[in-house]
């Protein structure tokens, strides 16, 4: 009863929250209701037991991708009648997208009701060891089977990186030159202050 | 409990409902009067290092100086801006308190005492401190004014920049205890230093991740040194300026929970959580409670102790610190041990 209860209510709040992105006027608010999205999303996941991917999802795509996202549409200075305006000319564009997303939708339920895929049976050995957790029989899969893929995905995102840190890197141009931390720290009171003891109605010879 | 409930002739469903929420009250409740007191203790040992009294008129000691505080914003007027964004302005306080509380759902506070026994606990503790940034950075942007913006700027950036290296601090944890359960972490440290003392702090690898976990965990409740977001002589208080009454005490609430959460952490991950700090039969007559309580303490003491003594970071240094000396080390460090417990055999003969 309560996985019932819990369930029509995550699944409600991600539609809703999913609608009220796209058409939220302010973008800061379509942001925040994305992050509504994900996380009962998460709730959906924990229902069907996939604990683990359910705090990835909140770890990866909450706590770092949303607030990227936010931190960007903040400092954005959106003029709304401008977007207004664009879109008319986009329309046609626009509506060819929905179309072609309305037909996968049918195309995905049509097959669905066809029948099940044919995927070939799984191979007693080929199976991961049945683990209490889902954390670990991932992780059995991963390192095991989709090594190889694992990897490469792990290395296309490396280069990607790299690329992006490469492609926004500029060299500084201050006038002031660089700081150098290390010399900072290796200052000692001695060398770099001098007491002195001024007599009264003198000045001090710097 | 539900059992408990479940004699009292309920449905296992009914009880489960009422003995978790029973579980929330006796957890968030307590909590509320640690926080209160907490504070009080963080000025008491402020003032004592500045040579001061601190607070020490209301109540025998000035104990109750807390409750005051908060009798007099309960009995303020909730100002809201006119230019602010309203519904995000009201809300931005209540998700910093919600999310404070939320992580404690996870935490033991002895082998039994834990609401949710849950297998991916030091995950999901990882999830919900990402999200303590929402707060301010909702506060920062509904505000509509420049200082409270400036601060929330900060406060997404510094957030994700410690974030990352506590993740690969945290991996060092989870190779030694080989499980995301908190109480399973808890119990893989018995004994852990030559079968004398109980806690991962004991290891040489594993004492200096902890060093670096304790100075992020100051980062990443926004505490002195790295407290950029309400740096007062540069941003007035950050993204706290425009709020004032019960919306401005749930910030502040929300933030010792957080601070709190943070030492249990330190407690719970390194230095053995509700085990006694020595492997001794007799200290585990004491109940698990004491001990981890005891540990909290001695992290927030540490935390105001650092508070009283070290002066603010620049925001540079900020960055500096936390992107090019943490992450190289706990990177290293995740080397470092995962070749260590493949050298040692730590996972068995498949190593």
């Amino acid at each position: 009863m309560i996985q019932t209860i819990a369930f029509y209510m995550f699944a409600v709040l991600v539609i809703a929250s999913a609608v009220m992105v796209i058409t939220a006027r302010n973008p800061v608010h379509s942001v925040l209701w994305l992050i509504l999205a994900f996380f009962n999303a998460a709730g959906l996941m924990v229902l069907v037991g996939a604990e683990f991917i359910a705090m990835l999802l909140v770890i990866v795509y909450v706590g770092a991708v949303a607030v990227l996202f936010l931190f960007v549409v903040m400092m954005l200075d959106i003029d709304i009648a401008a977007m207004r305006a664009g879109f008319v000319k986009n329309a046609p564009l626009g509506l060819v997208i929905a179309l072609v997303l309305l037909a996968e939708l049918v195309l995905g339920v049509g097959a669905y009701r066809v029948g099940v895929m044919e995927l070939g049976t799984p191979m007693a050995s080929e199976a991961p060891a049945m683990m209490e957790s889902n954390t670990g029989a991932i992780g059995a899969l991963l390192y095991t089977k989709y090594l190889f893929l694992f990897e490469a995905a792990g290395i296309i995102l490396l280069v990607a990186m790299i690329g992006a840190i490469v492609l926004t890197h500029r060299p500084p141009k201050t006038t002031r030159g660089h700081q150098d931390i290390g010399k900072q720290n290796r200052r000692n009171p001695d060398e770099a202050t001098v007491m002195k003891q001024p007599i009264v109605g003198e000045g001090v010879e710097l | 409990m539900t059992e408990f409930f479940q004699s009292l002739g309920m449905s296992y469903e009914w009880a489960w409902a009422v003995a978790t929420l029973a579980g929330i009250l006796l957890i968030a409740l307590p909590l509320m009067l640690a926080v209160a007191m907490i504070i009080y203790v963080d000025r008491k040992v402020w003032a004592a290092i500045n040579l001061r009294r601190g607070p020490n008129v209301v109540g025998p000691f000035g104990l109750l100086q807390s409750f005051a505080d908060g009798l007099k914003v309960f009995l303020q007027e909730t100002i809201i801006p006119s230019a602010a964004n309203k519904g995000i302005f009201i809300l931005a306080p209540i998700v910093t308190f919600t999310v404070a509380l939320a992580a404690w759902a996870v935490i033991p506070f002895s082998a039994t005492a834990v609401l949710a026994n849950i297998n991916v606990g030091l995950l999901y503790i990882l999830a919900i401190s990402s999200l303590s940034v929402y707060g301010v950075v909702m506060a920062g942007w509904a505000s509509n004014s420049k200082y409270p913006f400036f601060s929330a700027m900060r406060a997404a950036a510094q957030m994700i920049s410690y974030e990352v290296s506590i993740g690969f601090i945290l991996v060092g944890v989870v190779l030694y205890a080989g499980t995301f359960n908190l109480n399973e972490i808890v119990m893989a440290q018995k004994g852990h230093g030559l079968g004398i003392v109980n806690g991962f702090g004991f290891n040489l690898l594993l004492f200096p991740i902890w060093v670096m976990f304790f100075i992020s965990s100051l980062a990443e409740t926004q505490r002195v040194p790295f407290d950029l977001t309400e740096a007062e002589s540069e941003l007035v208080a950050g993204y706290q300026t425009e709020y004032s009454s019960m919306a401005f005490a749930l910030f502040w609430l929300g933030e010792y929970a957080n601070i709190l959460l943070m030492c249990m952490l330190n407690a719970i991950l390194f230095w053995g959580g509700w085990l006694p700090p020595i492997d001794w039969e007799p200290l585990y007559m004491v109940p698990g409670i004491v001990w981890i309580l005891l540990k909290t303490f001695f992290f927030f003491f540490m935390f105001s102790w650092v508070m009283a003594t070290v002066p603010r970071y620049r925001y540079d240094q900020l960055m500096r610190l936390g992107w090019k000396v943490f992450l190289p080390l706990s990177l290293l460090f995740v080397v470092l041990i995962s070749g260590y417990l493949m050298a040692t055999g730590h996972y068995g003969a498949a190593a």
